[in-house]
């Protein structure tokens, strides 16, 4: 019975770790898990109130359509590379609301302007104060916010092709 | 360029026109500050850290210690926005649990296996007659 026990216990705990590595990996894969991510705060909340020049929190939430938020700015790298996989979203007809952070606006209006706009509306926050009651740790981050101003889902870093692939299919259902 | 990465960390600190001028708050918001990771660099916090969302919340922290706000409120308005991961502490709850409880654990895992192995090594039970005649004629051999 004992030596039963000794045996089944590594072999129990080897299993465990193997499901929950598996789980880790599928999720990074899919873009659900990004182990060096902090998670948003922001989920099944209400969207933080604010009011840039652009839009403001009241707008976001009269929209009557679900609204896809994208932080970014024109000197983030990785905002270049996410830039096609935020103009194929857009043509796919997600509404994309972008918020320059910490940008001058001639960069910004420059960085569109070369890569692409994918926004219906662009607001921009100067100071990066916004940001910070989002909760934003970089650029470029993403929101999804349901017509009812409730944040229902946050990705951190640039949005991979098949994380956009699931959100356009999620907000088509 | 090396000199410019040494010296790199020790501006964020020791930028003077940063600090309260009441250097009791100062004291107080470097105290908070030295609890509070910097999301960007992760394991600085951001009293040290030299990265711009750092430096913004070095700020807000200053700020609120300023407008006379309690750490627990300081410390709470971060978590709400950042969640517990802004702590370099994390608190004690059922979700840090195992983290907090992991080195007693160790230590009893360690014993139990450390007593259990002592346990089973059971003296062998004395030669009877035929081996000790059989011992006898080996050794006498």
């Amino acid at each position: 019975m004992n030596r039963r026990w000794l045996l089944a216990a590594p072999l129990a705990a080897a299993g465990l770790a193997g499901a929950g590595f598996w789980r880790m990996l599928s999720g990074m894969s899919s873009g659900n898990f990004d182990p060096r991510g902090v998670p948003s705060m922001l989920i099944d909340k209400p969207l933080p109130d604010f009011a840039l020049p652009g839009f403001t929190a009241a707008d976001v939430r009269a929209a009557g359509h679900p609204v896809v938020i994208n932080f970014f700015a024109s000197w983030c790298a990785p905002c270049i590379d996410e830039a096609p996989t935020l103009v194929a979203l857009s043509r796919a007809g997600v509404a994309l609301w972008g918020i320059a952070y910490k940008d001058k606006p001639a960069a910004t209006d420059a960085f569109l302007a070369r890569h692409g706009n994918p926004f219906t509306r662009l607001a921009r926050d100067e100071p990066g104060v916004v940001a910070i009651d989002w909760g934003v740790t970089g650029v470029p981050e993403t929101y999804l916010v349901d017509p009812k101003g409730i944040v229902r889902w946050r990705f951190s870093g640039p949005l991979p092709i098949e994380a956009a692939q699931a959100l356009a299919g999620r907000l088509r259902a | 360029m090396l000199m410019l990465l040494l010296a790199g960390p020790a501006w964020a600190i020791s930028d003077p026109s940063e600090a309260l001028p009441d250097p009791r708050q100062e004291a107080r918001a470097v105290a908070i500050g030295q609890q509070l990771r910097c999301l960007v660099c992760q394991n600085e916090s951001i009293e040290e850290s030299g990265a711009d969302l750092a430096r913004d919340l070095r700020k807000i922290v200053r700020t609120q210690v300023a407008e006379g706000r309690s750490d627990a409120d300081i410390n709470g308005w971060l978590v709400a926005r950042y969640g517990n991961f802004v702590r370099l502490r994390p608190p004690f709850n059922t979700g840090t649990l195992l983290l907090w409880a992991s080195p007693v654990l160790a230590v009893l895992i360690g014993l139990g296996l450390a007593i259990g192995l002592r346990r089973r090594t059971v003296p062998p039970s004395p030669l009877n007659e035929s081996e000790r005649i059989r011992l006898q004629s080996l050794l006498e051999r």
